[in-house]
């Protein structure tokens, strides 16, 4: 490793070093990840430019309309620790939680996360779920983007060289509405998934599924939205055969690879397997 | 590279260094501030053996950038122990057997302290979520949990499914 590290006091001055450093520059939040690639030699900057130092961007408040809004500074603890998430949705601190050690927790960022486009990791598929999106400024603005379509790739995002994500907006969710992360974790509790499934599922007034959004993590090059799944479950009763039918589907959803968790095909099935478990879960 | 004025607090005594921007943590506090207790284990924040305090929150020194602790203060093993009178947990360690090799010792104290002071009564299955990340290579992990049951004053009675391995006989 060897870098220029930058502490910019404020957003429009990060944007102007990253728009300064084009391609060599490197945005730093907690750390976690970049140091790691850093050190393994995948990522070689010439600059690096921490957010550590610009106030504001950590906050975590539910929105006037019942939403949620999470800094993209805050940490994974934080959330956690946060009765405004925990009000929010359980299953959301849930996947927070979920990530690695209490150690990494402390250090690992919201916005960092979802930068690093890791295809394992536990919240995207919950924000995805609960449909998020993310507020992104850059010199020529702000935008917005989802969560679902954030990652392009295995560790690659939309976003380009000058674009800083500051906040995941969550919207309020509607009455009814189940939320559930399940994470499969066959060898040890820090490991990442196998498979892990994110849900949310909502019952019309005559017991029918008005609304369902599965995601899926660790089991393709990005997040999967089981979108064929969902078509099979909404306007239907959820009955135990009508969730194992639809769940079946997922199999062909997925893309994983085969790895030390496990071939392509075992993932394949603990796909369909957690799917249904997620779905009963939700319906029960 | 870019160089950098660092000042934090070590275990309460002042600190200022000029540092490179790309030192981590636990080269500063071991190399630069010869405090070798924390030790170096995986490099890649997974064993636990770095764990040190950063303004109270449990992190790993192998993965933080030294230039991160500006303006805040640590805690490593050395810092626990008080005019040489050892904490609840440190001594409890010793009664319990919480450790055989020791090489992951500071940082499962650490760990621990920092567990306790969020949930000062821990039960079992909160210990084992908390130490998960903590490492023992021994496998000395009944001990551990005894210790830190004892120190939380539920008298090392732990439920005895322990973080995993051999239960050893008490010590106490």
């Amino acid at each position: 490793m060897s870098y220029d590290y930058h502490e910019p006091h404020s957003l429009d001055d990060a944007l102007a070093l990253l728009t300064r450093f084009g391609d060599d520059g490197h945005l730093m939040a907690g750390g976690t990840a970049t140091v790691l690639l850093m050190r393994q030699g995948l990522l070689r900057p010439a600059h690096v430019v921490s957010l550590r130092t610009i106030d504001g961007l950590s906050g975590i408040a539910r929105t006037p309309q019942g939403g949620l809004r999470i800094g993209a500074m805050a940490t994974h603890r934080a959330v956690e620790r946060s009765d405004a998430a925990r009000g929010y949705s359980p299953a959301l601190v849930d996947a927070f939680a979920s990530v690695a050690t209490v150690r990494i927790r402390n250090q690992a960022t919201v916005g960092g996360n979802l930068a690093h486009a890791d295809p394992a990791q536990d919240p995207p598929p919950m924000l995805a779920a609960l449909n998020a999106t993310i507020t992104v400024r850059s010199p020529r603005g702000e935008r917005t983007e989802a969560v679902e379509t954030l990652a392009v790739d295995h560790f690659t995002t939309s976003l380009s060289h000058d674009e800083v994500i500051t906040s995941v907006l969550l919207p309020p969710i509607l009455p009814g509405t189940r939320e559930v992360y399940l994470k499969f974790l066959p060898q040890t509790a820090d490991d990442y998934a196998t498979v892990s499934v994110a849900a949310t599922l909502r019952f019309a007034d005559d017991a029918t599924v008005a609304d369902v959004r599965i995601v899926l993590g660790a089991v393709g090059p990005t997040t999967i939205r089981a979108k064929r799944v969902e078509d099979a479950l909404r306007g239907a009763r959820p009955t135990p055969e009508r969730i194992r039918d639809a769940a079946a589907l997922v199999r062909d959803e997925v893309d994983p690879l085969d790895d030390l968790r496990g071939s392509a095909d075992y993932k394949r099935e603990m796909a369909r397997v957690w799917t249904e478990r997620a779905l009963a879960a939700l319906t029960r | 590279m870019s160089t950098h004025r660092l000042r934090f607090t070590l275990n309460g005594t002042p600190r200022e260094l000029e540092i490179a921007a790309d030192r981590l943590l636990i080269d500063v506090i071991r190399d630069d501030c010869g405090a070798t207790g924390t030790k170096l284990g995986c490099g890649v924040g997974i064993c636990g053996t770095c764990s040190v305090l950063v303004d109270g929150e449990l992190v790993s020194a192998c993965l933080v950038p030294a230039v991160f602790v500006d303006g805040r203060s640590l805690t490593t093993v050395e810092g626990l122990a008080q005019d040489g009178e050892l904490t609840p947990l440190q001594d409890a360690f010793i009664r319990d057997g919480g450790f055989q090799c020791g090489i992951c010792t500071p940082g499962q104290l650490i760990a621990a302290t920092a567990l306790l002071r969020e949930h000062p009564r821990p039960d079992g299955r909160e210990i084992r979520d908390w130490m998960m990340g903590n490492l023992c290579r021994c496998t000395g992990y009944y001990g551990i949990e005894r210790a830190i049951m004892r120190a939380s004053g539920a008298g090392g009675q732990s439920d005895g499914r322990g973080l995993g391995g051999q239960r050893p006989p008490s010590l106490s």
